[in-house]
């Protein structure tokens, strides 16, 4: 095994980022099969399916999450990192496949997501361990040289774990129909039910692993700590030092990955309309083609310090992110391809149009509903309109079809809403948002690639687990978590402003950068043996 | 830049008060039954707010810390600490 010098140094990165990788797969896979389990598990209609899903939502990634740091860090601290992270690793594993296993609400009833409910909240609490444990393990057996470097692989495993789990559920879905996907055994387990031979090979690769070399040394000469929490959170040296990586630091990595990764995807599904596939085509891409800068800022780190790689991150993230949003906004707009009419064609073949009867007292109301693919430029999107006329007398009864719009007892139709769906860009287009996508991901990388060597030299070996899991973990599950939230949140309050929901990365990266600016050492400490 | 760093420990104990204040208040007015968004809910806020409020006193400490010049100089090596 690796000794602080880097030798065997392959296999510690190897086997730590594979656990790693695997526990952010396990927890991903769950968020982005969200609406499938919601159907699954929490009906509409129950009150207490309802609680139960906020809380699944909410509770995981907020509460239990920093309480996993707190459990897991103190654990780390007094018994090893070895048998901390595979313990949470096992924790995270097998929660994971038992949610695949948890029959659906129409089965079980209530029991169905109050196991869901239990088992993310075991997913939550092992993901607040697995991270410290890791990062602190590799960077405890790199040579001072290259310690962002190294460990800037286990920041790798974050953003590679949102790939794997995307192309798995991509792979899965693509070889099934939607009703086949979703039904109560349906596709949308097997992501749950791979992750057992991942965490199988994870665990028996992490049980041929050694101790860290610099915890083995504390513990042979009974210097660890007895009480991390204490240490930690109660010394006014090192709390000052917590406080200083959650304000000046995490809190803004934090929203910058979240945004990059997750709110960019979320904005082109719901905002931009960008079909389902397309979509996550393109955050593929970004993604691919952007995690190689973990290592390339991770080794820059080396050369040039921390800090400042992490705040250019942060700023460029301030200074880009409106810009980026309103080009997709601009360049997507099929309101605005619509209204060029000379430019637009309909595909005749794909016209659909129904219509229903509603009987209100003595009006009949009929609805009509059209739905028509058209083409602009090379872009295709679906167009849904919906009319409504009045009909004078009353008509027996329902679904009068199009015979009905030809009936001289009616009046002329009310032009209801139009929305537009499944946009698929064209491919210049596709290319330019897959490049700004992944300008966002490079953000990501500057801000998130030397953090671990960051926190890890922040703090003594003997409480170095449990003092930097808690503000990671606060960091990037509370504050990177709240995005969509405030987001929802600014957009009712300002609802002119398309845009206004990218206020809360946007201010809390700024401070970020202020404090961070202020306040942080660029120096590097070479000597974390203590 | 000592002085600068002083001086914004006011701010940061200003800020975390504030930070609260809006989140109670952003509580109070969207807490709606009849709404179906997350921020009508009772239960994300109640979340939000139990796990925010030791993190603006978090902040605020920190304002503390930085006004008393605790953060002036640094520890060379987390061995200092």
């Amino acid at each position: 095994m690796a000794s602080p010098d880097g030798k065997g140094i392959g296999k510690v990165i190897f086997s730590s980022s594979l656990g790693t990788l695997i526990e952010w797969y396990d927890f991903y896979i769950f968020g982005m099969l969200a609406k499938t389990i919601a159907v699954q598990f929490f009906p509409e209609g129950n009150e207490t399916a309802a609680l139960l899903s906020t809380l699944a939502i909410f509770a995981a990634g907020f509460l239990v999450r920093p309480f996993g740091a707190l459990v897991f860090g103190r654990l780390g601290d007094m018994i090893g990192r070895k048998s901390t992270f595979l313990l949470t690793l096992v924790l995270m594993g097998g929660s994971t496949f038992l949610i695949g296993l948890v029959p659906g609400y129409r089965s079980i009833g209530i029991a169905a997501p109050l196991l869901v409910l239990l088992l993310r909240l075991v997913q939550g609490l092992a993901l607040g361990g697995e991270y410290g444990g890791a990062a602190t393990y590799v960077a405890e057996h790199s040579p001072a040289n290259k310690r962002g470097y190294y460990t800037s692989w286990i920041q790798t495993t974050a953003t590679l774990g949102l790939f794997v789990a995307l192309g798995v559920i991509m792979a899965v879905k693509a070889n099934m129909s939607d009703a086949t996907f979703n039904m109560e055994w349906g596709g949308w387990r097997y992501p749950f039910w791979i992750s057992i031979l991942l965490v199988g090979v994870s665990i028996y690769i992490r049980l041929k692993m050694s101790e860290s070399p610099l915890y083995a040394k504390l513990k042979k000469e009974g210097k660890t700590s007895v009480n991390p929490l204490k240490e930690s959170f109660g010394h006014r040296a090192n709390f000052k030092m917590v406080l200083l990586a959650l304000f000046g630091a995490v809190m803004g990595q934090g929203v910058i990955w979240y945004t990059g990764q997750f709110y960019a995807q979320s904005f082109l599904e719901n905002a931009i309309k960008i079909e389902f596939m397309q979509n996550r085509e393109i955050l593929l891409w970004g993604i691919g083609l952007a995690t190689p800068f973990f290592l390339v800022f991770g080794a820059l780190s080396d050369r040039i310090g921390r800090k400042w790689i992490m705040l250019t991150g942060m700023l460029l993230g301030v200074i880009f992110y409106r810009p980026i949003f309103n080009t997709f906004l601009k360049d997507a707009n099929p309101k605005q391809w619509v209204a060029d009419m000379n430019n637009i064609t309909v595909d005749e073949t794909k016209v659909k149009t129904t219509a229903d009867t509603l009987q209100l007292n003595n009006r009949t109301q009929v609805i009509t509903h059209r739905e028509r693919v058209l083409n602009y430029q090379g872009n295709q999107f679906t167009e849904k309109t919906t009319d409504t006329s009045d009909v004078s007398s009353a008509v027996p009864g329902t679904a009068p079809g199009l015979s009905m719009s030809n009936s001289n007892k009616m009046q002329p139709a009310r032009v209801g809403a139009t929305t537009y769906s499944d946009v698929v860009l064209e491919s210049g287009l596709q290319w330019k948002f897959t490049f700004l996508v992944w300008c966002m991901i490079i953000f990501v990388t500057m801000a998130y690639a030397p953090i671990a060597a960051f926190l890890v030299e922040l703090f003594p070996t003997r409480i170095r687990y449990t003092s930097m899991s808690l503000p990671y973990h606060i960091g990037n599950g509370v504050f990177g978590g709240l995005v969509p939230f405030i987001a929802t949140l600014l957009s009712t309050s300002f609802a002119n402003d398309p845009l206004v929901g990218l206020w809360y990365p946007i201010g809390i990266a700024a401070l970020c950068f202020v404090i961070g600016a202020l306040y942080l050492s660029n120096k590097i400490d070479q000597n974390i043996h203590n | 830049m000592k002085q600068l760093k002083r001086i914004m420990g006011v701010l940061w104990m200003i800020l975390a008060p504030a930070i609260i204040y809006f989140l109670v208040v952003g509580a109070i007015e969207n807490i709606n039954p009849a709404g179906t968004k997350d921020i009508n809910k009772p239960v994300p806020w109640i979340i939000i707010i139990a796990i925010f409020t030791p993190i603006a006193i978090g902040l605020m400490i920190f304002g503390f810390y930085s006004l008393k010049g605790e953060y002036d100089q640094l520890p060379e090596s987390s061995d200092k600490l």
